[in-house]
C-alpha cells in the first residue's frame, strides 16, 4: 500500500521536474491517479442514547475525514452508494472482495460508544483490500462537540500511515479576514481551522491588522496592529486572548515572524525611512539589531535550526532574497532570476524557501533552495502573495487578489493552498474575503 | 519590473541589429529607458486635495521609487512655505504605495516615501518636530481601481493636518 503512494511522489516528481527551467509554470493539474479510499460511515455502539444519536457524527466524522484526505490530492473517494457492506459489519470484519469489487485499495472504518465518565470513544480501523490486512486501529477519547477535532486526528494517521510522511490536518490558519470598500477596508485578525471550519474573529476591525503569524510551537500569534494609529508588532495568546506590544521602539514595526523554536520574534523596524531587522526574545525582551544597511531589509524568516535567516533586501536596487547567519553575518544574495522577489518562507524541512516573485506584471508563488538554485514556480496570477507552509512542508498556503474595476469593484482577496509540486491548487473558502494567512504546527504535538 | 523592461529592450535592440544586417530597412522604434517605471509618478491632479489655496497636500512616486521629482520637491516648497506662515500648525505624512508589491516591503517603502517628503520639509525650515510619519503601505489606496493611473495615483506621501 505505502508502495502505491511512494509510486504517486515518485510520479509528482517526474512530471514537475521538467518546470525547472525559470519561469514556466506547470498548470497541468489533476492529471495524476489519486488513491481509491472507500470511507465507511461509522456506526453508534448499543450505549450511545437519543441526543447524541441526533448529533449524527457517525457521519459527520467520516465525511470530515473524505474532505481532507480528497483536498490533499492523494486520495480519491470512492462513492458512499456503491458500498455493499454495513459500517458495523465493515468494522469488525470486512468481506475485501466486496471492497476490491468497486476498486478500493483502502477501507476506513469506525465506531462510536460511550466511555463510563462519559467520554467519547472513536476507534477507527485502516484496512489494504489489497492484501487483505489491517493497517491500523487506533481510539481516541474527547467530549461529543471536539468530534472534528477527532476527524482532524484520525485523517492524519491515515495519511501517516499510507504516505509516510507527517500529516497536516490537525492545525489552524490564522489570518486577516477583511470586509467592506476597497478604499477603506475593515481588517479582522480571524483563526479557523485548515479546513475553514469553527472560524473565531479575535478583533474588531477597529484598526488595521496585518501579517499574522502562528508560533510553531504554541497558541501564540505575532501580528502588526495599527492599535492608536500607531503601527506595532504584538504578540497574542490566542487562547486567553491576552497580548502585549513586542518591543519599544520609536517608530513602525513589522513584519513579524516567530523563530523556529518560538522563543524569538524577528521584524523589521523603519526609522528615518530605513528599515533593518530586529529580534526579540520573548522571555527576557531582550533586542538585537541584526542588519545595518541603508537599504530596505524586511520579512525576515528563520531556518528551523535557526542557524540562518532568509530577508528580503533592495540593497542591490530592487527587491531580492539573501540570506545570513543567525547573528547578522555573512549576507549573501540567492534571487538571481528575472523579476523582483520577496516574503522568503524557509520551509520546517529546511531545504526550501517559498517566495512571492513579480515578473512582467504577473505575481508568482515558487519554491528554491536555500543557496538559490532548483527554482520552481507554482503558480502565476494577477496578485498573490504571502505563502506559508503547511508544518509537514508539502503544501503551501498563500493569498490571491484580483484585479479590480475603475470603481474598486472585485478584486477581492482569497485563501488558497498549493502542492509543493505545483500541483492540486484549491480555494480555501471563508466567510469573508481573507489575506495573509499563517499555517499553525500540529496541534497534537503540543 | 525594470529588470524585465530592460530585458525587452536589449531583445528591441538586438532585434534592430538583426532587423538591420537583412537590410529589410525596417525602422524598430526602441523606447528610450528613461520612459520605463523610473518616471512613472503621476503629474495630474485627480485625487489632489489642497491644505489651503494654492497648497497641495500631495506628492507622487515612481514605482519601487522614493526619491523626489521636480514636481513633488515644488509641491513640498509650497507646502514649506505655508507650515512657516503658520507656525503652530503641526502634519503627520502619510506614505503610500500602490497594489502592486508585497505587503510587507510595501509597509518599508510607504516609510522611505513618507520620510524623503519629511526631509525636503526640514531642509526647507520646518522643525523635525512638528512633523510625523506613518506609512499605511498598500492598505489606503486613494484610486480602487487596478491600472497604471490608479497605482500613479496610489504612490503618494501625503501631508495631513494634526491640529
Amino acid at each position: 500500500m505505502k508502495y502505491n503512494i511512494l509510486k504517486i511522489f515518485f510520479l509528482f516528481f517526474l512530471i514537475t521536474s521538467k518546470s525547472f527551467a525559470l519561469v514556466s509554470v506547470d498548470i497541468t493539474r489533476g492529471n495524476l491517479d489519486p488513491l481509491p479510499v472507500a470511507i465507511s460511515n461509522f456506526y453508534f455502539d448499543v450505549n450511545i442514547d437519543g441526543n447524541l444519536k441526533k448529533t449524527n457524527i457517525e457521519n459527520k466524522i467520516p465525511e470530515l475525514i473524505q474532505n481532507n484526505l480528497t483536498r490533499s490530492g492523494l486520495f480519491f473517494a470512492l462513492d458512499k452508494k456503491s458500498f455493499i457492506q454495513k459500517p458495523e459489519v465493515a468494522h469488525n470484519k470486512p468481506r475485501f472482495e466486496d471492497w476490491s469489487f468497486i476498486k478500493a485499495q483502502v477501507l476506513v472504518t469506525g465506531k462510536i460508544s460511550l466511555e463510563k465518565d462519559e467520554r467519547l470513544k472513536v476507534e477507527f480501523k485502516l484496512w489494504d483490500v489489497v492484501s487483505a490486512t489491517e493497517l491500523s486501529a487506533l481510539a481516541f477519547y474527547t467530549t461529543p462537540d471536539n468530534w472534528r477535532r477527532v476527524g482532524h486526528l484520525i485523517s492524519d494517521k491515515i495519511y501517516e500511515r499510507l504516505t509516510g510522511e507527517k500529516g497536516y490536518f490537525d492545525t489552524r490558519i490564522i489570518y486577516v479576514a477583511e470586509t467592506g470598500p476597497k478604499v477603506n477596508k475593515k481588517k479582522r485578525l480571524a483563526v479557523m481551522d485548515q479546513d475553514g471550519f469553527g472560524v473565531k474573529y479575535l478583533t474588531l476591525g477597529n484598526e488595521i491588522v496585518l501579517t499574522p503569524r502562528f508560533s510553531p510551537t504554541n497558541q501564540l500569534v505575532t501580528y502588526m496592529s495599527y492599535y492608536k494609529n500607531l503601527p506595532r508588532v504584538y504578540l497574542l495568546n490566542i487562547e486567553t486572548g491576552l497580548q502585549d506590544l513586542v518591543g519599544d521602539f520609536p517608530g513602525m514595526t513589522f513584519a513579524p515572524r516567530f523563530s523556529s523554536d518560538g522563543k524569538k520574534i524577528i521584524m523589521s523596524f523603519a526609522q528615518e525611512g530605513n528599515s533593518d531587522i530586529y529580534t526579540m526574545d520573548i522571555k527576557t525582551r531582550v533586542v538585537e539589531k541584526l542588519t545595518d544597511h541603508p537599504s530596505i531589509d524586511t520579512s525576515p524568516s528563520y531556518s528551523p535550526d535557526g542557524t540562518q535567516i532568509a530577508f528580503n533586501s533592495d540593497r542591490s536596487g530592487f527587491q531580492q532574497i539573501y540570506i545570513m547567519k543567525s547573528d547578522g553575518t555573512n549576507v549573501k544574495r540567492i534571487s538571481f532570476g528575472d523579476g523582483l522577489y520577496g516574503t522568503p518562507v524557509w520551509s520546517p524541512r529546511g531545504d526550501l524557501i517559498a517566495f512571492t516573485k513579480l515578473y512582467r506584471n504577473k505575481f508568482y508563488i515558487g519554491v528554491m533552495r536555500s543557496d538559490g538554485s532548483g527554482e520552481r514556480l507554482l503558480t502565476e496570477n494577477y496578485y498573490q502573495e504571502a505563502p506559508s507552509w503547511a508544518p509537514n512542508g508539502r503544501v503551501l498556503i498563500f493569498y490571491r487578489e484580483t484585479a479590480s474595476d475603475t470603481a474598486g469593484r472585485g478584486g477581492g482577496a482569497k485563501l488558497l493552498s498549493i502542492d509543493l509540486t505545483g500541483y492540486n491548487e484549491r480555494l480555501i473558502s471563508t466567510e469573508t474575503d481573507a489575506s495573509d494567512p499563517s499555517w499553525s504546527g500540529l496541534l497534537s504535538a503540543k | 519590473m525594470l529588470l524585465s523592461k530592460l530585458n525587452k529592450i536589449t531583445l528591441a535592440l538586438v532585434m534592430t541589429l538583426f532587423l538591420g544586417a537583412c537590410a529589410t530597412q525596417q525602422k524598430v522604434t526602441v523606447p528610450s529607458p528613461s520612459s520605463g517605471p523610473t518616471d512613472d509618478a503621476y503629474t495630474g491632479t485627480e485625487t489632489v486635495k489642497f491644505l489651503a489655496d494654492g497648497v497641495p497636500d500631495r506628492v507622487f512616486f515612481a514605482t519601487n521609487k522614493s526619491d523626489l521629482t521636480t514636481a513633488a520637491s515644488a509641491t513640498l516648497a509650497k507646502q514649506a512655505t505655508y507650515l512657516k506662515a503658520n507656525p503652530t500648525l503641526n502634519v503627520v505624512l502619510e506614505g503610500h504605495a500602490d497594489e502592486r508589491g508585497t505587503r510587507e516591503y510595501n509597509l518599508a517603502l510607504g516609510e522611505r516615501r513618507a520620510t524623503a517628503a519629511k526631509n525636503y520639509l526640514i531642509s526647507n525650515g520646518i522643525a523635525a518636530n512638528r512633523i510625523k510619519v506613518i506609512s499605511y503601505g498598500k492598505e489606503k489606496p486613494a484610486n480602487p481601481a487596478s491600472n497604471a493611473l490608479a497605482w500613479s495615483q496610489n504612490r503618494r506621501a501625503v501631508t495631513v493636518k494634526t491640529n
